[in-house]
């Protein structure tokens, strides 16, 4: 039985009701309670399990990346709207004494602050790519983590955060390696969510680019077939969300960062990633607020 | 087709386009996309014709077919010049 009738303030108020989430004050940027952590941990575990033939290298990075790399994959171009740069106080006493006051009388200080080394990490992968320079062992390579991810988009809507953890998988060899390896991983994501009672539907999709450009880079991307995702109805129906997507980059970061296959090819990209947040409110809306209510051929999934 | 539109053409595509090879060199209908134009660097296109030609794309030509060589770019610069 579905918690609500998908609507998204409805869902929210049941989210918060159940201890769910933790709202902040901040749109997007709410906390995360000990049972929605369990069974975020639990699917995140499911992951791995699909993902023990890949027999990728686990790596881990800070939510924060080097802002040389948002520069060189050229995020600002695409996604301005989007990012999230850190800045710090980087001055004296005196200024430090100017902006307390200013602060204390309710005005802005933001100019008070600099631009640091660092932005918040907009995509968990991006950190990845430099990593790979070089020539690839034969067979390529896979990489997995899990990381908080940044998007400027304050929203009310429970679905759409300002910061969420993605779980993604990076493949890097030849272009059919990954071509074929994206379409393995989408019908295994769909199957995932399936076998969790989730009415789960691929679809060709588009990234959020900025502008009018940004609309003919998404017709672009939607015409070669370079991405795709996983949706789940959750605040509607109509609209379902998405929840994970499988991206084909062909050689975009592999010409950046002079990643070459071993018989000396330029090599092509893929990654996915699971949305985590999204997939656990897919459960909560499709299953109800209480996880113990749940299926049991659900629970038995996560709860083995 | 006014051929001036096709040296106006060339000329955003020298400045814009970021091609791997010299636009001089390139026919009017070799495919620009090959001559190493990105998604990005077609988007500067894009709106360098819509400076140079005091016209604006309708979303449903904001595609990758219309900017693929001089010449399908000459044909979408004439029906939206044309009358």
């Amino acid at each position: 039985m579905s918690a609500t009738d998908y609507d998204a303030g409805k869902f929210y108020d049941g989210l918060v009701k159940h201890r769910l989430i933790l709202p902040t004050g901040v749109a997007g940027a709410f906390g995360r309670g000990p049972v929605f952590e369990d069974v975020l941990e639990r699917f995140n575990r499911l992951v791995d399990q699909l993902a023990v033939d890949d027999k990728a290298e686990a790596v881990t990075y800070p939510p924060i990346i080097n802002r040389e790399i948002l520069e060189q994959v050229e995020y600002l171009d695409s996604f301005p709207q989007l990012a999230g740069v850190v800045h710090s106080f980087m001055g004296k006493e005196l200024k430090a004494r100017e902006l307390s006051a200013r602060v204390k009388a309710g005005e802005p200080w933001g100019e008070f602050f600099e631009q640091t080394a660092v932005a918040l990490t907009p995509a968990a992968c991006y950190p990845v790519y430099p990593t790979l320079r070089g020539t690839l062992p034969s067979g390529g390579r896979t990489v997995s983590l899990t990381s908080w991810v940044f998007r400027h988009e304050p929203s009310p809507e429970p679905t759409r955060m300002q910061a969420f953890r993605c779980r993604e998988l990076i493949r890097v060899g030849s272009t059919d390696d990954v071509v074929k390896w994206r379409d393995t991983w989408l019908q295994r994501g769909v199957d995932l969510l399936t076998a969790l009672g989730l009415p789960a539907k691929s679809d060709v999709a588009s990234d959020p680019f900025f502008g009018r450009g940004g609309r003919m880079m998404a017709v672009n991307q939607i015409d070669q077939k370079l991405k795709f995702e996983v949706l789940v109805p959750v605040i509607s129906v109509d609209n379902p969300t998405a929840v994970c997507s499988f991206n084909f980059h062909q050689d975009k970061f592999a010409a950046k960062y002079d990643i070459k296959t071993a018989d000396g090819e330029m090599a092509n990209t893929a990654c996915l990633g699971f949305g985590l947040e999204r997939c656990v409110m897919a459960l909560f809306q499709t299953h109800g607020f209480d996880p113990g209510l749940w299926p049991r051929e659900v629970r038995s999934r996560l709860w083995p | 087709m006014n051929p001036q539109h096709k040296e106006q053409i060339r000329a955003v595509l020298k400045e814009h386009a970021r091609l791997t090879k010299d636009i001089a060199t390139l026919t009017d209908d070799a495919d620009l996309y090959q001559a190493g134009m990105t998604s990005h660097a077609s988007v500067n296109v894009m709106l360098g014709l819509e400076g140079a030609f005091e016209i604006e794309f309708p979303d449903h030509m904001l595609k990758r077919s219309v900017f693929e060589s001089v010449q399908a770019i000459a044909t979408a610069i004439a029906e939206l010049t044309k009358g």
